[in-house]
């Protein structure tokens, strides 16, 4: 699994954060989203794929076989 | 057959559920026209799907300025700061108060907010019963939280409340609310001036940097303070009253939350309340800029649509036996903060003071019960944020 994040679409809402805080975190100054670890251990790609799904801004791509 | 109007109403003695007639239009028109107060009949979208595919479009707009917005009463076509923009301004501002609401920065409040719940249910505990749980409990925690955090005087709450609790009436009229949004903008403006020439460890002062350097106007900064000041307590004070009354209302849930030490219950106790009780119950609101064909429907560029967010997250394809509150569930995917770049700003700092509350209050008061009759109760179906007038509660 690879990720790539968009943070010109990010909303800032942190919700990828709460779900993988390992993977993302936010930028102090203005919450957008910054990628830790674009290819995660396996036991997190659930998590993953949840963030991609909540996240508002639709703003996280997951490829998975990349 | 004629559009069934919008909002509907809830039926009695079913405090907790969306308007029946509202929630039945999901399983047989998802997406379908209904009447407004002014007669425009916009699309409402009830679907959880339906609903994240359109809140995510960048073809549907939240500028409240386009003649096809369709507006909850009547009113001037005028945004709240950014909450009714399209981006480039809506991010442009945005991203100008988002700092306070990361994550990280909001957990390390989380012992600032233990110590004023505990120290407000100290007070509850001293005082007579029974007491009325909003005005003692609810309102107070997320004022002073926010408060705190813009740097408004919490000495100033009773105006400040009193004022916002006009401008989210939706049966007050446009010039009773034209008079309390032109005192709260003067409000917050003197605020700004002062904090010009004596910044705080603030967000409003973090914003007459902004200004000194050029990038804000005062009166653009002005409407992002009265924005957050309103939103900051209105919304979680109802979720803390109307939650309570609901857990009330469910012993058995209110005994598992009370008696599980376990903050990953909590978590999802939190979540399981904003999805089953959704407060802000008018629906999101958008209008179409271009043509989008959707769930066998093609809505016009120019039409407006509604998302019944409440109706959403009772969507028997997301949520299983969707009408019964269920605690465990966890239901990560609701929609009650809403869905696209519009979503939520303060959900993290909501999330928290619930957490504490939902974790703190019954099981420091136990036998914590109502002291009047449900029917008693009155209920905000007037409110843009729904909840309760009042809550007397004893133990």
């Amino acid at each position: 699994m690879k990720i790539s994040v968009d943070q010109e679409k990010c909303c800032g809402a942190g919700t990828c954060v709460l779900l993988a805080p390992s993977v993302f975190d936010q930028r102090d100054e203005d919450g957008i989203v910054l990628l830790l670890d674009e290819r995660p251990a396996e036991d997190l790609h659930a998590t993953i794929r949840e963030a991609a799904s909540v996240c508002p801004g639709v703003a996280i791509s997951v490829s998975e076989n990349a | 057959m004629s559009a069934p109007s919008f909002p509907g109403v809830r039926a009695t003695g079913c405090p907790f559920d969306p308007p029946p007639a509202i929630q039945e239009l999901q399983a047989r028109e998802p997406l379908t026209r209904v009447e407004l107060w002014d007669g425009s009949t916009p699309w409402l979208a009830t679907r959880h799907a339906d609903q994240k595919a359109l809140l995510a479009d960048r073809r549907v707009s939240a500028d409240v300025t386009h003649p096809g917005y369709p507006l909850p009463t009547e009113g001037r076509r005028v945004s709240l700061s950014f909450i009714l923009m399209d981006d480039p301004g809506h991010a442009r501002l945005r991203r100008m108060v988002t700092a306070p609401f990361t994550i990280k920065r909001v957990e390390a409040m989380r012992p600032s907010v233990q110590k004023i719940v505990d120290s407000l249910i100290d007070e509850l505990l001293a005082g007579p019963k029974p007491v009325d749980l909003v005005q003692a409990f609810a309102l107070p925690l997320p004022s002073l939280v926010i408060c705190d955090l813009l740097g408004v005087p919490y000495a100033d709450h009773e105006f400040f409340q009193d004022n916002s609790n006009i401008l989210i009436n939706r049966d007050r009229s446009m010039a009773e609310k034209g008079e309390a949004s032109g005192r709260l903008m003067g409000y917050l403006d003197k605020l700004i001036g002062a904090k010009l020439d004596n910044p705080g460890d603030d967000l409003l002062s973090r914003l007459t940097e902004r200004i000194a350097g050029g990038e804000l106007t005062r009166a653009e900064a002005a409407q992002m303070g009265v924005l957050m000041l309103i939103a900051g307590h209105e919304t979680t004070a109802n979720m803390i009253a109307l939650g309570t009354l609901a857990l009330l209302e469910h012993p058995d849930q209110l005994a598992l939350l009370r008696d599980a030490d376990d903050p990953a219950l909590v978590s999802s106790a939190v979540e399981e309340l904003l999805r089953y009780l959704n407060i802000t119950h008018n629906g999101r609101r958008r209008v179409a800029t271009e043509d989008i064909e959707i769930a066998g429907q093609m809505i016009r560029a120019g039409e407006g649509i509604i998302l019944a967010n409440d109706v959403a997250n009772r969507d028997p394809d997301v949520f299983a036996d969707p009408d019964r509150l269920d605690l465990t569930r966890n239901p990560r995917n609701h929609v009650a903060f809403g869905f696209g770049v519009h979503q939520c700003l303060g959900q993290p700092l909501a999330r928290l003071e619930l957490q504490v509350v939902y974790s703190t209050l019954y099981r420091r008061i136990p036998t914590l019960r109502r002291a009047a009759g449900l029917e008693e109760i009155s209920f905000k179906h007037d409110g843009s944020v729904y909840g309760v007038y009042e809550l007397p509660v004893t133990w």
